[in-house]
């Protein structure tokens, strides 16, 4: 499964040159050849994004439980939003700081390890470089989430010496995270640095410019867009991971969104059920906007991952 | 994927080309970040040393030896760019699967957590009694680098100084500090003040300060932290005989190989350690037959859950797609965006939002869709199974409706113009040409699904974590639980932590995952042939 950004791939191709001219149809006609898609389409809208509207409505009710949640935008108040911020036992900008810290020093950790990798592969020839590819897919094979009882006690483990990059660390999780930073990651970036032919970097070593200068001036900037789909890819991966994290931090203020919201609901779904919510949007509308945003590139790219 | 093999490539660089002299400033950076990545190994290695972890010590002295050679050699630039990412991925990577393995060829858990030495230390110090009539020792509570210790004043006024780990040792008499009879500072401690002594009561209170290396001599403990007793253990440890003897019962405790502590009559001391224990882990299931009936279940239940997931959403992703595909359709793409939202809703909350609409009692679809009934969503079986697949088709669906939107479009209209000229009906067109087609192309997507919802943890454990609980199975295990849930749970959240078993599942795990990617992979490949 690979991922190609094709500027040409990124639109949907447009029908205009067979568009003839509709003739009006009738309503029968309408009906039998257009209606029904109309209406699988707008049952097909109503179940996705029912649960989003829900958890919307829950955010903005002031009632402060899950029975008061049911009527959908009866009552709009900002309480919640208050609320979420205000109890110390439940520190949701902690969270959701970490989250960040988590998340972005994760995507920018593998874009770098990643694109180092993958200029070696594609730009160098050495002994083992075949056979250190086929290791990077293989290794992936074994997804990190299993090795968790592993992980566990090699931190723990850890924890004893440095206790800083140990358990309950954030800096320890982000280390863990890095370890899966090669693999599909720099097999998708190695396809997209072959691309980039190699006459630029002779012309650069011509002109007197070492590896890495070619590297950091020159291919980074030409890999830009694939660093970026990676980047995104890693952040939303690391973001929303849950067995690792839930297992390595404990305490309440070291906890990401997903842990932290998680244990929070759970404790007592109905009546933590609306701060949970508003806490849920506060997390999603950047993540919903940056996709939407996107929405044209992420859709090309799955697609012309599809279909090659 | 896109490969593009070496031999395509003729202008490929030569090894060993780039051998410019590097610049003042380059060379600063690199010696700096090298200084930074030694000194932390250093204080690494010295923190390895006073716990006598020679293995590791050894490994981390021949990492830092080698990224040191590689970058301040000239040459070696494959490696210069590899070595960042290898060594996390060595560790977080390489060695947790290896770790694993062995994981699961010990008895590793609770009660199991260390070595036999760690285990006797701790049998012997968990049971001590004050051995009545020996002489009190004055005491203060110092602390120091090791952590809390005791300076005691013995009866007959030597001055000793030791913690939990370290046993009681003389202290120069020259560097303390008495009060009467009492010593109450040395140089290189700290002595706790009072207000410190209370706040810290419990952990002095546990404090027990062995008075020689043999633990059979007893320890040094103080409830007042001014007069400290001597207190035995009623378990003496026979290390010629390998036995541990309870003194109260006269109860003789062996060693034979499994771990623990057994006596004749098979009592067991609680306190083990960690040995290996051969397939034990993974013949434990067959042993224990309730458990693994259990596990069948699981195991089937796995495969329905991925097989049935990929396949409702592929089908309702596809449907959707092809419903919407019409040109003569306005606002498709309102259809489109609106309906590929729960996508870009971060998927860690979606299982989560699901669960105040599944609420039994006040949840949305019992009350409002159902009119106030009971309906037990997430805690009965069958249920259960159902709500959590349609989560996850929710999840899933527009995923796959904009692959297939993708891959139907770039089917070319050539082949449908040709079929329908052959006299094939709209359906004829879909089912022998669009459809095979359209398989070919996604079937990768399709089989790493697949693998992502074999382990699809989340969605899981946050609505049902697993339950309900299957009746009459000793272990925790569930009737939604998957396989890695229950790795999940059989390691963190049993009564006794079972590391071995966990991680003997996890490899089960893995091979069914790789056996299956394998053959699937294969069944591509020969699907692609045919066309």
């Amino acid at each position: 499964m690979s991922i190609d950004i094709d500027p040409i791939a990124t639109d949907e191709p447009e029908q205009a040159p067979r568009k003839v001219v509709q003739p009006k149809m009738s309503f029968r006609k309408w009906a039998r050849e257009l209606g029904w898609r109309h209406l699988i389409g707008i049952a097909v809208v109503i179940f996705a994004t029912f649960p989003i509207i829900y958890v919307l409505s829950a955010s903005l009710n002031p009632t402060g439980t899950l029975t008061g949640s049911n009527e959908l935008f009866r009552n709009l108040s900002f309480e919640n939003y208050v609320d979420l911020f205000s109890d110390p036992r439940r520190p949701y900008a902690a969270w959701f700081m970490n989250t960040m810290i988590v998340g972005i020093a994760t995507s920018v950790g593998t874009v770098f390890l990643g694109a180092l990798a993958a200029y070696a592969f594609s730009r160098m020839r050495f002994t083992g470089r075949r056979v250190g590819l086929l290791s990077l897919i293989l290794v992936q094979m074994f997804p990190q989430l299993l090795a968790v009882v592993a992980i566990y006690l090699l931190m723990r483990g850890i924890s004893d010496i440095f206790p800083f990059i140990g358990l309950d660390s954030l800096i320890g999780l982000i280390m863990v995270y890095l370890g899966g930073a090669l693999g599909v990651n720099t097999y998708l970036m190695y396809g997209f640095f072959n691309t980039i032919p190699a006459s630029i970097d002779e012309a650069a070593k011509i002109d007197g410019a070492g590896h890495a200068r070619i590297f950091f001036t020159i291919i980074l900037r030409l890999v830009a867009p694939i660093l970026a789909v990676v980047g995104l890819l890693s952040f939303i991966g690391t973001t929303s991971e849950f067995v690792i994290s839930s297992t390595l931090l404990t305490s309440p203020d070291r906890l990401t969104l997903a842990v932290g919201l998680f244990r929070y609901v759970s404790e007592e779904t109905n009546s933590n059920y609306p701060i949970f919510a508003a806490g849920a949007v506060i997390a999603a509308i950047p993540v919903m906007a940056l996709f939407l945003y996107l929405q044209k590139y992420i859709v090309g790219g799955l697609t012309a991952g599809a279909v090659k | 994927m896109t490969t593009t093999s070496a031999a395509e490539r003729p202008t490929a660089p030569k090894r060993g080309i780039h051998h410019q002299p590097p610049s003042m400033k380059v060379l600063v950076v690199k010696i700096l970040l090298l200084a930074i990545v030694d000194a932390v190994t250093v204080f690494a290695m010295t923190a390895l040393f006073f716990q006598r972890d020679w293995l590791v010590l050894t490994i981390v002295a021949l990492a830092t030896l080698l990224v040191n050679v590689i970058y301040l050699n000239p040459g070696m630039l494959p490696a210069k760019y590899l070595t960042p990412g290898l060594i996390f991925l060595a560790l977080f990577q390489v060695f947790v699967i290896g770790y694993s393995m062995y994981i699961a060829f010990t008895n590793y858990g609770d009660g199991h957590n260390s070595t036999k030495d760690d285990a006797v230390a701790a049998l012997i110090s968990q049971n001590t009694v004050r051995v009545e009539g020996s002489p009190a020792y004055r005491v203060q509570v110092v602390e120091g680098l090791p952590g809390l210790g005791l300076l005691a004043t013995a009866p007959d006024g030597r001055v000793l100084v030791g913690t939990a780990e370290q046993p009681l040792e003389p202290v120069d008499p020259g560097a303390v500090t008495m009060d009467g009879q009492r010593a109450t500072a040395v140089d290189g401690w700290t002595s706790l003040q009072l207000q410190d002594v209370l706040q810290r009561q419990q952990e002095i209170a546990s404090l027990q300060v062995p008075l020689s290396d043999d633990l059979n001599d007893g320890f040094l403990r103080t409830t007042d932290a001014t007069n400290g007793y001597v207190f035995q253990s009623t378990y003496v440890f026979d290390e010629d005989a390998d036995t541990m003897t309870d003194t109260v019962s006269g109860t003789v405790y062996r060693d034979l190989g499994e771990g623990q502590f057994q006596s004749d009559d098979g009592q067991v001391l609680r306190t083990g350690w960690q040995v290996g224990v051969g397939f034990e882990n993974f013949l434990y299931p067959f042993q224990n037959q309730k458990f693994g009936e259990a596990l069948i279940w699981v195991t089937i239940w796995t495969f329905a859950f991925a097989v049935l997931s990929v396949g409702l959403s592929f089908f309702l992703g596809l449907f959707l797609a092809l419903t919407l595909n019409d040109p003569r359709m306005r606002s498709r793409k309102v259809y489109r965006v609106l309906s590929i939202l729960p996508y870009a809703f971060p998927s860690f909350l979606s299982a989560l939002v699901w669960l105040g609409l599944f609420n039994t009692e006040f949840g949305f679809f019992n009350e409002v869709l159902f009119g106030s009934a009971d309906i037990p969503w997430l805690t009965e079986p069958w249920l259960g199974k159902f709500s959590v697949l349609l989560v996850n088709i929710w999840l899933g669906f527009p995923y796959m409706f904009l692959v297939c939107m993708g891959a139907l479009q770039s089917i070319p209209e050539e082949l449908t113009e040709a079929a329908t000229v052959d006299g094939a009906n709209g359906f004829q067109v879909f089912g022998r040409i669009k459809f095979p087609l359209l398989l070919v192309s996604t079937a990768p997507l399709l089989i790493s699904s697949f693998a992502f919802n074999f382990n699809n943890f989340n969605i899981i454990y946050m609505l049902t974590r697993g339950g309900p609980r299957m009746a009459g199975v000793d272990e925790n295990v569930g009737h939604t639980d998957l396989l890695i849930t229950l790795v999940y749970k059989t390691a963190f959240e049993a009564g006794t932590r079972d590391y071995g078993l966990a991680s003997a599942l996890a490899i089960i795990i893995f091979i069914i995952v790789a056996a299956v990617s394998a053959i699937s992979f294969r069944q591509t490949k020969a699907l692609e042939d045919l066309n």
